[in-house]
């Protein structure tokens, strides 16, 4: 076997960051997302651009402004520090805080346009049946965005498991804590482990095609999901 | 009573609409297309935030903005059609007509679930799920979906809008049984008078955001000084009762205050009250009873009102056939010729008169 354990530690370490960004941008990305699909506010704009940077910043930039921010001369690193959590930097916790603002527009975009796309209609047409606003959320805007939710965690996650760059700033190269997959085959083909590199590279890459395919193939009339 | 203010500013008109109708009965919300009809309707759903006005539904106050009483529209006993029938998608038939079911109190729920089903005849598309549904059937659903929210006020807006003349025809039958089971207050809009003839005992008429006249629809449509009557369909209904049917010449005999007339045969019961419609482009004018003519209803008449119609080249005349308001639309140079003024006793030739239920 080809595999070392140190390369299934990667594979568990990605795996597991993969899961909990996802479900912190299923969380945190659902509210953001139902915001910017229904708020007049003026700050709409300036929110919607600052979600949708790290698709336009190169990932070096966004963690080397992280690491500044979460290190001990930075303001996060002040709080996080004040809070007893100690500094996010070369810990796992920090790969999830780099990689949920990462990923992030992948999740809300999705999320918000199947927010917009229903509209405001099925929402008032719920109130008239008596239920309360955020009945109404749960029992008829979350289902109704249902693709973009299944959407929105997919991408999510395909992404978050193809992270180099921020975690290479944030993280660092510690084998079982930030050592992650894209790293370790960035580490074997330093090394000239060209095999090594082809195993893990090959997976990557596969996971990643069914991933999107299934994205592609998903149709929410049929019910896939 | 329903009695409703609201003023709201929209981008093209300012909507300042007073109005107060009966609680009762079925009460169409009358104009052209964009004079603020459907907002108003809005506005007493409480689905327009920025109205401030003022609403009460018999003895409930739902809205009084000086008060700074405000009843979000889900404690509203309201139950709302739209013109699309808007299901929910996600939701079979089954589970749409239960949102709102379950969400109502058993005590104040107005019909059954099971009487609601069978009226509307929902019952074998149970488990479909609304994509699967037609236009009509959509609407059934939309409409059984409104009443089983216990709704002590029904609005409507143009729920056959959407809908082609077959499919019409179809739910209307489902409405008016609806209305002899159920006593609450319909608010109907709609921009097609002969759509809400056969359904409606109460108009009000709304014009650029404001109510421009309102009481009994008989009345009203009788009105020559009414938008009403620049129409080209502009009209009038009379209520008759069936009094005999000639078989031989396939007719109906109908009495109504001011006589009786004749329409081509229908399965109606002798005695059963019905509305019939005649149109002001088919009715004209004699100075004597014309016992030559081919026209079979000719009533004596008084004209008691005249207006300019839309076309300058028209007169719209009101008549009073024995009590019953009758509108002609003739010619300036007829009634020239004819030389009939206010007070004048003519005979009224009505060419043709349309049952409407």
């Amino acid at each position: 076997m080809v595999i070392t354990p140190e390369d299934w530690s990667a594979i568990r370490l990605t795996l597991t960051l993969a899961f909990v960004v996802t479900a912190v941008l299923l969380l945190a990305g659902t509210p953001i997302a139902w915001w910017l699909a229904n708020s007049k506010s003026r700050w709409r704009g300036p929110v919607s651009a600052l979600i949708t940077l790290p698709l336009v910043l190169p990932p070096t930039v966004l963690g080397f402004y992280l690491l500044v921010a979460m290190g001990s001369g930075g303001p996060v690193g002040h709080l996080t520090q004040a809070l007893g959590l100690g500094l996010l930097p070369f810990h796992f916790s920090g790969l999830v805080v780099a990689s949920v603002l990462y990923s992030m527009p992948f999740v809300v975009q999705p999320i918000r346009n199947a927010f917009e796309a229903s509209g405001k209609r099925p929402l008032e047409v719920a109130s008239c049946l008596h239920a309360r606003p955020l009945d109404a959320f749960f029992s008829v805007a979350l289902p109704l965005a249902r693709p973009g939710l299944m959407v929105g965690a997919i991408l999510g996650f395909a992404h978050t498991l193809g992270e180099f760059g921020v975690v290479l700033m944030i993280g660092g190269n510690i084998p079982g804590e930030t050592q992650v997959l894209s790293i370790q085959i960035y580490n074997h083909v330093e090394a000239l482990e060209y095999t090594q590199a082809h195993w893990l590279a090959g997976s990557l890459l596969v996971i990643s095609f069914v991933v999107l395919m299934v994205v592609y193939l998903y149709d929410p009339k049929r019910r896939v999901f | 009573m329903i009695r409703a203010q609201f003023d709201l500013a929209l981008t093209n008109f300012v909507l300042r609409a007073r109005m107060e109708v009966p609680a009762r009965g079925v009460t169409a919300l009358f104009g052209p297309s964009g004079c603020g009809k459907t907002t108003l309707l809005r506005c007493i759903a409480g689905l327009e935030p920025r109205a401030r006005g003022y609403l009460q539904i018999e003895s409930e106050t739902w809205q009084d903005d000086a008060q700074r009483i405000f009843l979000p529209t889900f404690r509203r006993l309201l139950g709302f059609v739209f013109q699309e029938p808007s299901l929910f998608e996600h939701l079979d038939v089954r589970g749409n007509l239960e949102f709102g079911y379950v969400r109502t109190p058993a005590a104040q729920r107005k019909i059954t679930w099971e009487r609601t089903v069978e009226l509307l005849d929902i019952g074998p598309l149970l488990h479909r799920m609304p994509g699967r549904l037609s236009g009509g059937e959509r609407q059934r659903v939309a409409i059984a979906r409104a009443v089983l929210a216990g709704p002590r006020l029904l609005l409507m807006d143009e729920p056959l809008a959407a809908l082609d003349a077959q499919r019409k025809r179809e739910i209307l039958p489902f409405l008016e049984r609806l209305q002899q089971e159920l006593s609450i207050p319909v608010l109907y809009v709609s921009h097609q008078v002969d759509e809400v003839t056969q359904l409606v005992d109460y108009l009000v008429l709304i014009r650029a955001g404001e109510v421009v006249a309102s009481g009994p629809l008989v009345q009203i449509l009788a009105r020559v000084d009414l938008p009403t009557a620049q129409d080209e369909e502009a009209g009038v209904v009379i209520e008759a009762q069936a009094v005999a049917h000639e078989t031989r010449h396939h007719l109906l005999r109908l009495e109504f205050p001011g006589g009786q007339l004749y329409v081509p045969s229908e399965k109606i019961a002798l005695g059963q009250r019905v509305r019939l419609r005649i149109q002001a482009r088919d009715v004209s004018l004699a100075l004597s009873e014309h016992h030559d003519s081919s026209i079979l209803n000719r009533f004596p008449a008084t004209i008691v009102e005249l207006a300019q119609a839309a076309n300058a080249a028209n007169v719209m005349v009101r008549l009073d056939v024995g009590g019953t308001a009758l509108l002609a639309r003739v010619t300036h140079r007829s009634l020239e010729q004819l030389q009939v003024q206010v007070g004048s006793k003519v005979w009224a030739q009505v060419k043709s008169v349309a049952l409407t239920s």
